[in-house]
């Protein structure tokens, strides 16, 4: 019975961290983070460079574990089970958690194979054009491609790109959606355009977004969690809440020099 | 007043900044003479090579071809031609011509030539480089009139097409490299069967599935990295030792029920040569996957693909272009190579090509440093002919890797 209840609480959140803390060798570069993301919501992780905030979003799924050095500890929970486990196989966490990166990766592939070749290797059956263009829509990249979907993912520009990855990544249909600075390397329109498509998908998948900017921050996430160093340069979180609360009346000192540009 | 040649801490004396453009100069010349004495060497190379494979020759005719026949050849019917050569040559050497061909099945040109070889039987008594025959014509013609008076002078280009065709012969006029071309041809062909195959999938280990931090992987990773630089020779024994020696039954064909040939076969040159171009092939496919973007791995895992998935899909097809373009280049250094070739028992003199992979062989660079050890003169310009026609095979490789590096760049972009 307490079990039950255990599980249930725990299925209120998309992921759950508890004490995790994450070593590159012997640094330790985040520390005993206890983090509760908001599901199907934007939520937003900002601070300082070098405090860890892609440390612990690669940690999410299980991209750290392709960096010979670095090891975690504590648990990551998704629906209440640790996706550390030695059970838990990583490319099935992958799987149900997709990712955004920094810079736009698409395959050097067409377009549509961009988007079938994620599918084809999860086994997908179904039909495959409708896929490509109920993805290709979703991430408001449709009309721009329609014509041309044989053409290579490569002579797209670079908002256009970012978006076309967004389409691959939930043409799996994630449950959760982690983007690491997925507009550093756009100009402001396409950042805007990002950020609606981000507002668009936040109705059916978590989104966890790492960003520099906290203009970013402020106006595209429900929620937001700020990190910073602490003495030994390890990246710890300082608060988690309602992005209005944090920007406004933050409940730590921290926070406000850094969102007051005292700081950082 | 401000020292105007030391303003806040700066030297601004215009003497100190020539002086630093002086410096600057030298260095430009001095990297500039370095890549000058290159290309010199190369250019003086190839000019050596070229004046010794053309020129003037002075040929003397064993049978006057006016003694044979008044008429020229060519007005002549086939019967007559063959009656000339039976008149001509004895019983065993019409023979052993018979045993290729019939004379009643060739064709004139056919039969003017075999007596043009066989009965005129032209010898080039004499033979002078490029050089000589543009710059020392009268001295060259004095001196044929003196030596050899019943020779003619006429220019020979030792690079023609009866050289590429022709087999093996002790005489430099009538030898050709044909044996040789096929030889080195199939050499290559089983050592890249061998070597590819092997060599990508280690480098697929290594750079995918070994993990770094283990010794052992390590420890076999730094021999490769040595075996690179192995001198061939060393290959070469060992390829005495492992493919004639102890595998002599596989090589000469024993196990597969050939009798009777030696383990001194063109398999075990092909499999020596593929151990040495091995470690290239391993390295340069290791760094062509190195090279793929770690973002499109990234990606790749991303999506929930499996480590193979990856591979195959993305790693792969991405360096498919490094490691083609490098395996060109090993390749083409193993078409030279000499010296395990010698050691592993190349014959230099084999006039029937190879039949099957247990046929004994040579190979050009083999036949090369054959004729360059003769004393007569005329080997040497057969030796120059020979180099060209492995430069320009090794040049075509090359060419072949650049075009193939210039095509891939392209497709990635346009698909």
């Amino acid at each position: 019975m307490k079990n039950n209840e255990l599980k249930i609480q725990s299925d209120h959140y998309a992921i759950e961290t508890n004490f995790v803390n994450i070593y590159y060798g012997k640094f330790r570069a985040v520390k005993d983070v206890n983090l509760k993301i908001q599901p199907q919501k934007i939520n937003a992780i900002i601070g300082p460079s070098g405090c860890g905030k892609t440390t612990i979003l690669r940690a999410f799924n299980r991209m750290n574990d392709f960096i010979l050095t670095a090891h975690l500890e504590g648990e990551i929970l998704l629906h209440g089970q640790n996706i550390y486990h030695p059970d838990v196989n990583p490319v099935e966490v992958r799987r149900k958690i997709g990712m955004v990166f920094q810079r736009p990766n698409p395959f050097p592939k067409s377009i549509r194979e961009n988007i079938t070749w994620g599918v084809k290797i999860n086994g997908y059956q179904g039909n495959l054009d409708d896929l490509v263009e109920e993805s290709l829509r979703q991430s408001a990249l449709w009309d721009e491609v329609k014509d041309n979907l044989d053409k290579s993912a490569l002579s797209l520009s670079g908002g256009q790109q970012q978006r076309l990855c967004i389409a691959r990544t939930i043409a799996v249909k994630p449950e959760i959606i982690l983007m690491d600075e997925p507009c550093s390397a756009l100009d402001p329109i396409a950042t805007l355009k990002i950020e609606d498509l981000m507002r668009e998908l936040s109705k059916l998948y978590t989104i966890i977004i790492v960003t520099h900017n906290m203009q970013q921050a402020a106006r595209a996430s429900d929620y937001t969690a700020f990190f910073t160093m602490d003495e030994d340069r390890a990246g710890v979180m300082v608060e988690y809440g309602e992005t209005g609360l944090i920007f406004t009346r933050p409940t730590d000192k921290r926070t406000e020099d850094y969102i007051t540009g005292r700081f950082g | 007043m401000i020292d105007s040649k030391n303003q806040n801490g700066f030297n601004h004396d215009p003497k100190f900044m020539h002086a630093r453009l002086k410096t600057g100069k030298i260095w430009h010349r001095l990297f500039f003479s370095s890549t000058a004495i290159g290309i010199m060497a190369l250019i003086i190379l190839l000019i050596s090579i070229i004046n010794q494979s053309l020129g003037f020759v002075a040929v003397e005719n064993i049978k006057d071809p006016q003694s044979i026949s008044t008429i020229p050849f060519e007005q002549l019917s086939n019967q007559q031609l063959i009656e000339i050569l039976k008149i001509n040559l004895s019983e065993n050497r019409l023979k052993t011509i018979e045993r290729e061909k019939p004379l009643l099945e060739m064709g004139q040109s056919e039969l003017i030539k075999l007596i043009t070889e066989k009965v005129v039987d032209a010898k080039v008594v004499a033979s002078w480089t490029l050089w000589q025959s543009i710059f020392e014509k009268e001295k060259i013609s004095a001196l044929v009139e003196a030596s050899y008076p019943n020779a003619q002078i006429s220019f020979r280009n030792w690079l023609n097409w009866d050289f590429l065709v022709r087999s093996f012969s002790s005489r430099p006029e009538l030898a050709g490299i044909r044996v040789a071309i096929k030889g080195s041809l199939l050499i290559v062909l089983i050592a890249i069967a061998f070597a590819f195959p092997i060599g990508i999938s280690s480098a697929i280990y290594l750079e995918e599935y070994a993990h770094p931090s283990k010794w052992l992987n390590r420890f076999i990773q730094t021999n490769i990295d040595n075996l690179v630089g192995i001198p061939s020779i060393i290959y070469g024994i060992l390829g005495l030792a492992v493919f004639v020696r102890t595998l002599a039954p596989l090589t000469s064909g024993e196990v597969f029920g050939i009798q009777g040939l030696s383990s001194r076969s063109i398999l075990s040159g092909g499999l020596t040569i593929g151990l040495l171009i091995l470690p290239m092939f391993i390295l340069n496919a290791q760094e062509a996957i190195r090279a793929v973007p770690k973002s499109l791995r990234q990606a790749s895992y991303g999506l929930g693909a499996t480590k193979w998935q990856t591979i195959r899909s993305h790693v792969l097809p991405s360096a498919v272009p490094g490691i083609l373009t490098g395996s060109i280049l090993a390749v083409s250094r193993a078409i030279g190579e000499t010296a395990p070739l010698i050691v592993v028992g190349a014959s230099t003199y084999i006039t029937s090509d190879p039949s099957s992979p247990f046929s004994g062989f040579t190979a050009l660079p083999i036949i090369i440093y054959n004729w360059t050890t003769r004393p007569q003169d005329q080997f040497r310009n057969i030796a120059s002919a020979a180099i060209i026609v492995l430069l320009i095979s090794l040049l075509s490789l090359n060419a072949l890797a650049i075009f193939l590096r210039n095509h891939y760049n392209q497709t990635r972009v346009n698909l």
